[in-house]
């Protein structure tokens, strides 16, 4: 079994004190094009990651939630530039190679970001197939990336390791002699997975993975990753726009509009207290599988053009709770109430009514662990 | 099987619809032909005002049935029945002109070098349905919610978000004012937040307009929240039909109850695990009997052997289940298949190369571990 000395994550003493940070991003600001002609796609984001979490980040597509994602490994392409902010990666690697101490990814040249980058954070992209060289094996792909980065090992090594990360995602050793193009689609997100997690990784960024399958083959994944995070101990930055999948997944939720983070919170105390009116309109936007059928709302309008954004807050023409406050000055995001929650929203600032449908008591801390970890380690408790 | 219509008259109806694709296999001079059972033996009936939803994971021939019904393709077996009467073969005008089909991608289905008024007049023009096109256009985008209407005719697709464009695209479907709507995954392409958007336009162009609408999708929850009636179908094959309240509350088939705990539902304290329940099966090779028993956590020694026939659960709900059928009928069909069917094509599930996740060996090797 891959990395036994991973430490062991001891889920009943989670609530109680967050765990260290392991990637900090602070204030960035992320431009596409320049001059007069830039959009400003991520605006003064700040996320912590911490150690062994898995953080959610929702958002309608343009919300720049992948374009955050990217940014904070550099690997964000042309016309993209990073305008301001730091990211500070805190490395401490599972394996006795790869650098560490406290890394500012911004600052860093290229052969620093090599040491980090697919070592200690690596990605996982949407399309599995595109990322998958279509023209060679599955193992030619394994063994190209621990040929470069685990020089020591012989074929032999480099096969059985190939193998056994297979193995951890569910998948056959003989795949290795497949094309990506003889695999379903499922299969070659797991390989993509595998990969990802092939050099123990302190941090793997999960870029909407699971969006392209069938909601069977979601699950399977998603609990395979989840039990793994479990086994392994890294820490996720999942990105995706279903926000019903991020509850039951997720520790901590951000949520994006027009290339701000608008609310921070517990899985479960955003999906079961939503503060700000965006999340709980992207909340409605999923009929319930239980109980009446009651016609529903979603929101109203469409995002934003991030050329011409609404003065104020940028959600205002599309909230039934608007104020005249909210169409002149933008919220900023601040602390709210409960531990680690903040929200950016007029109402909940100053000596505005909040609405009922934004002022749900919160969940009882027992339920801030969100349930999805649950089958995950009840999974790997059967096996 | 057939999907019963609960107080509608069917207007659009696939009897016993079937579809085979020839596919080739290898490479080189070891090229084959292969026959892929994209549909078998599917009956589904639209009824008038009334959204019946296909739901099946991808490659179960749920765009396959559409298509069928819209006349893009042929079926090999079975026949299309509009208002009961045969349809001639092909796709005469007068046919599209009342079943009309909306595509998944609003962003590939509008001509991107035109106006969004050229997209709406050709219709129009090509079925010779009105002579005031202008009003009729301005008509057409009000009733997809498009205002102001000389604003969104005067624009280009791509100055549009990807729900307006379906708007377009429903509203150019309505162009010839037909009576069955086929939605091919509507809102699988649009963001999440304007989704319901376009489900409560459909929903409301069946009430006020008495469309019958066709909902195929993989979203089971939404197809609750839109569809009267439901269709499951797995591997080309339908397997349960029911109400949708009936049959997203109690489902009848395994295959239904897995779909419905893959789908997300924050709600729920516990999740169930999924972990290793399979992978559809090649559609060149399936498995005998119930395609559905490699995964089956009920499957039972006939279910290997013999296709399940589709029995009524409840009333209106009907699944494809041994399970459901009553002990002594199922005795009678095992004695009457003999044993060496079995023995002839066991290894169907195992021979198909897609279901080869894992096997029964990895399983007890992860267990050692």
């Amino acid at each position: 079994m891959m990395a036994p000395e991973a430490p062991a994550r001891t889920p009943s003493a989670k609530p109680a004190q967050l765990a260290e940070p392991v990637l900090e991003i602070r204030g960035l600001c992320v431009d596409y094009g320049y001059g007069a002609d830039a959009v400003s796609a991520v605006v003064d984001c700040d996320l912590v990651l911490r150690r062994g979490e898995v953080m959610g980040l929702a958002g309608e597509s343009g919300s720049g939630k992948s374009t955050l994602a990217m940014a904070a490994i550099r690997l964000l392409r042309s016309p993209g530039v990073i305008t301001a902010g730091e990211v500070l990666f805190h490395s401490r690697p599972f394996s006795e190679e790869g650098p560490r101490g406290t890394i500012d990814m911004l600052a860093a040249n290229d052969s620093v970001l090599r040491t980090v980058r697919w070592s200690e954070i690596s990605v996982v992209l949407q399309s599995a197939l595109n990322a998958l060289n279509p023209v060679i094996t599955i193992g030619a792909q394994f063994d190209d990336l621990l040929r470069v980065h685990r020089p020591s090992f012989s074929n032999r090594d480099r096969w059985n390791r190939s193998a056994e990360l297979l193995d951890m995602v569910g998948m056959t050793a003989d795949r290795l002699r497949s094309y990506p193009h003889e695999l379903s689609g499922g299969m070659c997100q797991r390989a993509m997975i595998a990969m990802a997690l092939a050099l123990e990784p302190q941090v793997i960024l999960l870029d909407e993975p699971t969006t392209a399958l069938d909601v069977v083959t979601q699950r399977e994944i998603l609990e395979e990753l989840m039990g793994l995070r479990d086994q392994l101990g890294f820490a996720a930055l999942f990105i995706t726009h279903d926000l019903s999948l991020l509850v039951e997944l997720a520790d901590e939720i951000a949520v994006m509009y027009a290339g701000r983070v608008m609310e921070r919170a517990p899985a479960a105390s955003l999906f079961h207290a939503p503060r700000l009116p965006y999340t709980y309109g992207l909340l409605n936007c999923f009929p319930p599988m239980h109980g009446p059928r009651r016609p529903m709302e979603g929101i109203p309008g469409s995002p934003p053009d991030l050329r011409v954004l609404p003065t104020g807050c940028a959600f205002h023409p599309r909230c039934r709770w608007a104020m005249e406050r909210c169409r002149q000055e933008r919220p900023v995001l601040r602390p709210l109430g409960g531990p680690n929650r903040e929200v950016a929203c007029w109402l909940h600032a100053g000596d505005a009514t909040i609405p009922r449908e934004l002022a749900h008591p919160e969940p009882p801390a027992a339920a801030g662990r969100p349930a999805a970890t649950g089958p995950a380690r009840a999974a790997r408790a059967r096996r | 099987m057939s999907a019963t219509v609960a107080g509608g008259v069917a207007v659009l109806e696939g009897k016993n619809l079937t579809k085979y694709f020839s596919v080739k296999r290898g490479h080189g001079v070891l090229a084959r032909r292969a026959l892929l059972y994209a549909v078998q033996d599917v009956s589904v009936s639209i009824g008038a005002a009334r959204v019946t939803a296909v739901v099946g994971e991808s490659g179960s021939g749920k765009t396959t049935v559409a298509r069928m019904l819209a006349k893009i393709i042929s079926p090999d077996g079975g026949e299309v029945l509009l208002d009961g009467r045969p349809t001639p073969r092909g796709r005469p005008r007068e046919y599209a002109r009342q079943v009309q089909m909306i595509f998944q991608d609003p962003f590939a289905s509008l001509n991107p070098v035109h106006r969004v008024r050229h997209n709406l007049v050709r219709p129009l023009k090509i079925h010779h349905v009105t002579d005031d096109v202008d009003a009729t256009v301005t008509g057409l985008l009000r009733r997809v919610s498009l205002e102001p209407p000389e604003e969104f005719a005067a624009k280009f697709p791509h100055e549009l978000s990807g729900g307006q464009r379906q708007r377009v695209a429903i509203a150019r479907a309505l162009a010839v004012r037909p009576r069955v709507l086929l939605a091919d995954e509507p809102v699988s392409m649009l963001d999440v937040s304007i989704r319901l958007g376009v489900l409560n336009l459909l929903a409301d162009l069946r009430d006020a307009e008495g469309l019958a609408i066709l909902y195929v999708t993989h979203d089971i929850g939404s197809a609750r929240y839109l569809a009267d009636t439901i269709v499951v179908m797995y591997a080309g094959q339908l397997v349960e039909a029911a109400p949708s309240v009936s049959l997203t509350d109690e489902p009848a088939h395994p295959y239904t109850q897995l779909l419905l705990s893959a789908a997300p539902d924050p709600e729920r304290p516990q999740p169930p695990s999924l972990v290793r329940s399979g992978a559809p099966p090649s559609l060149i090779a399936p498995p005998s009997g119930c395609r559905f028993h490699p995964r089956c956590p009920h499957a039972m020694e006939i279910c290997r052997r013999v296709s399940p026939p589709s029995v009524e659960v409840s009333s209106g709900h009907s699944a494809a289940c041994w399970l459901h059928v009553d002990s002594d009928r199922r005795l009678l069909e095992e004695e009457r298949t003999p044993g060496s069917v079995a023995t002839t094509d066991p290894s169907a599930p195992q021979s198909a190369p897609e279901c080869s996740q894992p096997t029964s060996t990895t399983r007890t090797r992860r267990k050692e571990a």
